[in-house]
This record gives C-alpha cells, structure tokens and sequence, in this order.
C-alpha cells in the first residue's frame, strides 16, 4: 500500500463478503423450492428470494468495483484519496440503502422489473450514493499527478455505469418501452460498461503481478474494451427479439451479439499472453490464479455459454428458461465475482503488511467454488434443456415438466454445497488477514 | 504492429459508430415499431393500472412475461388465449395459495376490480407482435401457447 486512503478499499470488500453470504443464502431458498421444498413461502416467497439474491448481487458487485476504485486510483493517480471521509460516508450510506431495499422486499415494498427492483424513492439516494463517489474518484484523478491508461478506463466505466442507470429509472405506461429500456441499464451494465470496469481492473493486475511493460497491456486493453463495445452495444438486440422490437433487432442483435464471445476471448488470450511474457514472478499465486481464472472462466460463462443461446432460431425455443440461469450463473461468476475476489486477493496483504497468501486454504477456496459453480451451471443447463425440449417443443404443461426436473435441482443444491463451501473458505482467508493498518506503508 | 495510439483511435471510433447505429434504431423502434406492434391506442387506463399492480406485487420475480422474468412459474404472455379470464381471476384472488401441482403462489386475495385490471393488461399483453414468440410447439398440437 503506498496511500493511507487506499485502506477505505477494506470496507467496501468486507461489506461484498457479508452481502455474498447472504446473496448465497437466498439462493439456496430458491434452489430448494424448485425442488418442492417451498416451507418458507409464508415467510420468504419464491419472488423476494429472488429479487434479494439478485439484487445482492448487484450491490455487493458495485461494493467490491468500488473498493477496487478506491484502492486503484491513488495508486495511479499517485494522490491520497480527496476525502477519506467523504468515502466512508458513502460506504454507510451504500450499506444502508442496500439493507432498506432488502427488507423492503420482505414486505411488498418494491417495483417488479427484474433486476431493478429498488423502488424509485431509493433510486434517487442510490444517484446520490453514485455522484458522491464518482465525485471522489473524479476529484483524487483531477488532482492527481498521473492519469494512465489504466485508471481512465476504469473511471470510465464507473461514469458510465452510473449515466446508465438514469434510462431504468424513466416511466413507461407500455410494457415494450418499459422493456426496451430497462435492458440500457441491465445489458449496457453487465455487457458494457463493467466490461471497462472489469478491464480496468484486470489490466492493474497484470501490471502489478507480471511485470511486463505497462504501454503493452494498456494497448491490448484499448482493443479489448474496443470489441467489448462494438459486439456489445448492437449486441443488446438479442434482447429485443421477441419483446415487441421490430424484426431488424433479429438480424442486428444475432450477428452483434455472436461476436460478443470475441471480447471475452481477447480478454483470456491477453490475460494468458501477459502471464507467459512477464519476467516476474510475482509470491501472491493466489492473486494470479483468481486473475487468470477471471478471463478464462468469463470467456466459457459469459462467451461461450451466451453464444449457446444467442441466435434467434435457438432463442425463440430458450428465451425465459432455466437455460438462461445457466449462463447467467458462470457469467457473473466468471466475469465480475472472480474479478472483484482476484483484486481482493491482491491487495488484502499490502492494505494489512501481513504477506499471509502462501495458503493451501486460499488454493482449496479458487478450486472449490470454481468446481461447484461449474457444477451449478451443468445442472441448471440439465435442467434448462430438458424443460426445452419437453415444455416449449413437446408442448408438455409447465408443471409437469417442473415437476419431472426437479431432480436436477438436487444436483445444483449438492454443487451449490461445494461452491459455499468454496466461499467460505476464501472469506475465511479474508477474514484471517485483519484489518488494514498504516504500519503496513512501510513494508511497500 | 498496432501502436497505442491506433489502438486507441479502435477503441473510440468502434464504440462512437455502434454507438450511433444503436441510437438510430432505437429512435425508429420507439418511434415507429413499439407503437404499432403493441397496439398502443389500447392502452386504457385500466390496463395501465393492470401493469401497475403486476409491479407492485412483482410477479415476474416467479413469472416470465414476454419470455422476461424468473423461471418459477409459468409463462403469461398468451395466458389470456390459453386459460381464458375466470381462471386468471380466479388465481389471483384466491385467498389461500393458488398451487396447481403443488407449485404455491402468493395469496393475493384481489379486490375484483384489481384482477379486472391484471386480466385487462394480460389481454393487452397478449395481442402484441412479438415476432413468432412463444413458438408452436411441434408435437402436442391440442396444447399451443396460444390457440
């Protein structure tokens, strides 16, 4: 750690820990009530569950993007933080809005659009969470002695991240509309802009752990985040195939989005080019297996398994399946969770001086929930495939074909099982480094 | 060999190009698709009311609608063909859960002027052009999505 400021990165990764371990929670709940075991449904119906596993998700994802910001930008920017203060205040106001929303769901206090459920008076201090910190980052770069390649890109797709989220918050009396912009924020999101986040974020990673030369990796992360956007904006018309968009987005949204899977290729080749290249060999194998693992596994989750059901024809049977959990289960897994555990993994022993990552624990953890979340992702595609063929091309009713997967969800649970187990490990890793402390700005 | 800069210029001018194509048909499909394929002149208010309940009750955290949702229960773009409007109301104002095959949905108890105006957006929904979707199934042909 070479600024005090760069400590307030602790919080907002602890905060991602506590909100992952409940995320989980709630989707064991849902997993069990797929498989008939519905006995919280007084309590915890199928719908909250799934709003607040969902929605956790998203907020402790933006908690770690965060808490990565916060340690990245002084560090390139080479300027403390403009307010630590200011940071730890947005971190509470963060924490409190997430927790509002999430107990609001247990009680019908929400606005049913997937993904973006926060009803809309808690949109406006999210907005406001959002400036503040886009605001501190924004400053500490203004005044900061460097603005590299690097640091601009993540800024980037933190500022655009925050602009995109205005469209979900618009009115729209028809459902289409409503739709059509709803998928600005969730696509542009997870198949834009945290791309540059994600790039961002990697590209320091690589710096710091292999040692090679910085103009190199800032020069494939320009084509990089380039393919990310050209695939990536057209490809929101898979979205808007059968929505009630016109037949264009058919075409346009196929060929786009088939050339999605190239961004993510390009981020695994350049991941795996940058590790064989680099002279140095840097002792934290754990922060490199998770950097790795983050564009190997989003090229097979967030690429490959996307590409699966992408085109129109193949669309048109698995649109609003379980085949969509698949994906979507080893994408955020692959692209934005093992992207904010691999800079947690970095900087837990520079932010506590405490050079704690020779740990078969921490091996055990990166293999474990890898193994258990590519489980997951094979029992949902078991289970998304059979309901396929059996509901939407046998024309069997929905129930009966639930009822005839449900052994599938055994599976997941089992799988699921293994992935916590995973988790915990790594938090416990976390949790075993402590606190941040300043003792450890000498020891960088 | 590509140098920083052009890299760069890749970066910009791809993102500014799509960018722009996407806004395009963006303004076209608001302008000139959305509202005739969704027959926007049959949006009344009660089946602007209808959208609102289904919100503020959530259901696509169990439903799909147009293929968008979870994937709990089933999907309700042509339930209005499929079920007709005694059952729809039936489910929804059920004061115990509705549990066909003992999947439970939430009680909702609805006042019939609430599930009049969910029926009312569900038949809107219904008569929307959403380019072939749900498909035909191929083998049980008493059993279409919509009849």
């Amino acid at each position: 750690m070479k600024y005090k400021s760069q400590k307030v990165a602790y919080w907002f990764f602890a905060l991602s820990m506590l909100l992952l371990t409940l995320q989980i929670v709630y989707g064991f709940i849902m997993g069990f009530a797929h498989m008939g075991y519905d006995g919280l449904h007084d309590f915890i119906p199928f719908n909250t569950a799934r709003a607040v596993h969902t929605n956790l998700l998203v907020v402790w994802l933006l908690s770690g993007f965060m808490g990565a910001a916060y340690y990245i930008i002084p560090e390139e920017a080479e300027q403390e933080l403009v307010s630590v203060k200011l940071a730890y205040i947005q971190l509470i106001t963060l924490a409190l809005v997430g927790v509002v929303a999430i107990v609001g769901y247990h009680f019908n206090y929400w606005e049913g659009r997937k993904f973006l459920e926060i009803p809309r008076p808690l949109d406006y201090l999210v907005v406001l969470n959002v400036l503040t910190f886009l605001g501190i980052i924004l400053a500490t770069l203004y005044k900061g002695k460097k603005r590299t390649t690097t640091s601009l890109v993540l800024t980037m797709g933190l500022v655009f991240a925050a602009l995109l989220y205005l469209p979900g918050m618009i009115w729209f009396d028809n459902q289409t509309m409503d739709s059509f912009f709803r998928w600005w924020v969730v696509h542009l999101w997870v198949e834009g802009v945290w791309e540059l986040i994600m790039g961002g974020i990697l590209s320091f990673l690589l710096i710091k752990i292999t040692g090679v030369d910085r103009e190199v990796i800032e020069k494939w992360l320009y084509v990089i985040v380039g393919l990310t956007f050209i695939s990536g904006i057209l490809g929101t018309g898979h979205h808007y195939y059968y929505i009630g968009a016109g037949k264009t987005w058919l075409i346009v949204g196929g060929i786009f989005s088939a050339l999605e899977p190239l961004a993510f290729l390009g981020m695994a080749l350049f991941a795996i080019a940058m590790y064989r290249k680099g002279e140095k060999r840097h002792p934290n194998k754990i922060a490199l297996s998770w950097t790795l693992g983050t564009a190997i596994v989003s090229f097979v989750g967030a690429g490959l398994l996307g590409l699966a059901h992408t085109l129109p024809s193949v669309n048109m049977y698995t649109h609003g399946t379980l085949v969509t959990a698949m994906h979507g289960h080893l994408a955020f897994w692959g692209a934005y969770a093992m992207i904010v555990f691999a800079i947690i993994a970095y900087t837990m022993p520079n932010l506590t001086g405490r050079k704690l990552y020779d740990s078969n624990r921490g091996v055990l953890a990166f293999w474990l929930s890898n193994i258990g979340m590519v489980g997951m992702t094979v029992a949902f595609g078991v289970a998304g495939v059979a309901q396929v063929y059996m509901e939407r091309i046998v024309g069997i009713e929905f129930g009966e074909v639930q009822k005839e997967i449900e052994v599938h969800f055994f599976i997941l649970i089992c799988c699921a099982t293994l992935f916590t187990v995973g988790v915990g490990l790594y938090i416990a890793e976390f949790l075993k480094y402590g606190t941040p402390n300043d003792e450890a700005l000498e020891k960088n | 060999m590509l140098s920083k800069s052009q890299a760069k210029t890749f970066f910009l001018g791809g993102t500014i190009v799509t960018f722009a194509i996407f806004l395009g048909m963006s303004w076209n499909t608001m302008s000139n698709e959305v509202p005739k394929r969704t027959h926007e002149e049959n949006l009344t208010p009660l089946v602007i009311q209808g959208k609102h309940i289904w919100e503020e009750n959530n259901c696509m955290g169990c439903h799909t609608l147009m293929g968008e949702g979870a994937y709990y229960a089933p999907e309700l773009t042509k339930v209005y063909d499929r079920r007709g409007e005694g059952y729809i109301k039936a489910a929804l104002m059920s004061p115990v859960p509705w549990s066909p095959r003992g999947r439970k949905m939430v009680a909702y108890n609805m006042s019939e002027k609430d599930a009049d105006a969910v029926v009312a957006f569900l038949k809107w929904i219904g008569e929307i052009d959403l380019n072939g979707f749900p498909a035909k199934h191929k083998y049980n042909k008493s059993n279409q999505p919509n009849k």
